[in-house]
């Protein structure tokens, strides 16, 4: 398990984020945290540009564009258009230019394992955020089911804060707090346990439990403490 | 058996994909008359379907539809945010760990068994992606359906009355409610990973521990 307080802090730094320089130290942090050798950002538009930071060497990251691998990538491939997370391992790595480039990429110090999730932006925007490892299967697959949920959000985060660096973006709303969301979070930061919040508000704590996730992602943090810390912070509701 | 498909790979399956449709057409225009658009083909298509989303279909031996749904995170454009959102107490919910789930569809022939299938697979797909909520719209008459099954959803709020009642509601998939759910589809949780993993490739570490 993680130490959810560095991850705040590093969720933190992104927020304060205003270049996209600041995303590569956040890429480190991150892939820090997590414990694992890799952790890339990696932007793909509609039109086929792309943009990327991670923590893969320079080499590769030059090879992989003079290359013009985004074309053979089977992680690229295999997550476009879609919005589920993805283990290589489930990939198609049996075509003979999939496995040169594995090959290739090995040998440039990227993991054997790899965990990658696929974000779908705004008009056709579309985003992956992997974490990269060399490790055995069965470690990889317990990393999954311990840090997935948090390197999702992560990614989303991450993806948000890129999004925001585009000069043609529009105005985000997506951080407002719906009414229930506001209810909610006010309770929980005068410190009524859940069962309390939820029968104040006359939902049950499955309900509650949908509008604390729904608060937290828009809010950027990882748990509920965070995310009524947050919520504080942004003066989005008052205790 | 149950097929996970994205509508890009729809194609892949005609059969499959033009009997959802009509089905689909079948169950919401003409039995439940919502009111639904239904093309010259006799498909029901909304532009939801156009947003490439997730289908958990369950595929007849004969490659016709048996019963489908429908999922979309909420991080995009999806139903309760735009159509519902009062439902849901004004606002919007949204996570990449919420999907929402919709057309969930039988064919007018289905086995019981199917609904429980279907079931199946959305507690799959909440278990393999770390998906936390489904948060679906159903017809209100469909709760009996659900109950039967052993999946019932919690409802968050109707709109309309009669016939045209929609409900906004939530599903949670806990090891007991699968267990259940499994025991109503007569489907081993070994046969229902078999399925999965054909749809979204080899499985990370049973692959690996076979070849041991």
């Amino acid at each position: 398990m993680v130490n959810s307080d560095n991850l705040d802090q590093i969720l933190g730094q992104l927020e304060r984020a205003t270049a996209l320089e600041d995303l590569f130290r956040v890429v480190y942090a991150i892939r820090d945290v997590f414990e694992i050798d890799h952790a890339v950002y990696h932007w793909v538009d509609a039109k086929g540009d792309q943009y990327g930071c991670g923590t893969y060497s320079q080499a590769w990251a030059d090879r992989y564009l003079s290359r013009n691998y985004i074309r053979v990538d089977p992680v690229i491939v295999g997550c476009f258009q879609r919005f589920h997370p993805v283990d290589w391992k489930r990939l198609d790595w049996s075509s003979k230019t999939a496995r040169e480039f594995l090959l290739d990429a090995r040998e440039h110090g990227v993991g054997n394992q790899g965990y990658s999730i696929p974000i779908r932006g705004p008009n056709g925007q579309f985003a992956l955020f992997t974490a990269n490892h060399t490790c055995d299967d069965a470690t990889w697959a317990q990393m999954q089911e311990v840090n997935g949920r948090d390197l999702i959000l992560v990614a989303h985060y991450m993806n948000r804060k890129a999004l925001e660096f585009e000069p043609s973006r529009t105005p985000d709303t997506a951080r407002q707090l719906s009414p229930r969301e506001v209810d909610a979070m006010t309770l929980l930061a005068m410190g009524y346990s859940r069962s309390q919040v939820a029968e104040s508000l006359s939902i049950s704590e499955h309900t509650l439990r949908v509008y604390i996730e729904s608060a937290r992602f828009k809010l950027g943090a990882l748990n509920t403490t965070h995310a009524v810390a947050r919520a504080i912070g942004f003066g989005l509701i008052v205790v | 058996m149950l097929r996970y498909l994205y509508a890009d790979q729809l194609h892949l399956f005609p059969r499959l994909a033009h009997s959802m449709f009509t089905d689909r057409a079948d169950q919401f225009a003409r039995r439940l008359e919502w009111p639904v658009n239904v093309d010259e083909n006799g498909e029901e298509r909304d532009h939801y379907d156009a947003l490439n989303p997730l289908y958990v279909i369950w595929e007849e031996p004969d490659g016709r539809h048996g019963g489908s749904m429908r999922f979309l995170p909420t991080t995009g454009r999806v139903m309760v945010n735009e159509v519902f959102p009062h439902l849901l107490g004004g606002g919007s919910v949204v996570s990449p760990l919420i999907w929402e789930c919709t057309r969930f569809c039988l064919a007018a022939k289905a086995a019981p068994r199917v609904a429980a299938a279907l079931m199946l697979g959305g507690g799959e797909i909440m278990k393999q992606f770390g998906v936390r909520h489904f948060v679906g719209v159903f017809d209100a008459r469909m709760v009996r359906i659900y109950r039967m099954i052993g999946s019932s959803p919690e409802v968050l709020g109707s709109d309309g009355t009669g016939r045209e009642q929609i409900s906004v509601g939530l599903w949670s998939f806990s090891e007991e409610a699968r267990r259940q759910v499994a025991r109503r589809a007569n489907i081993s949780p070994q046969l229902s990973r078999l399925w999965f993993d054909r749809s979204f490739g080899a499985p990370p570490v049973a692959q690996h521990m076979a070849l041991a």
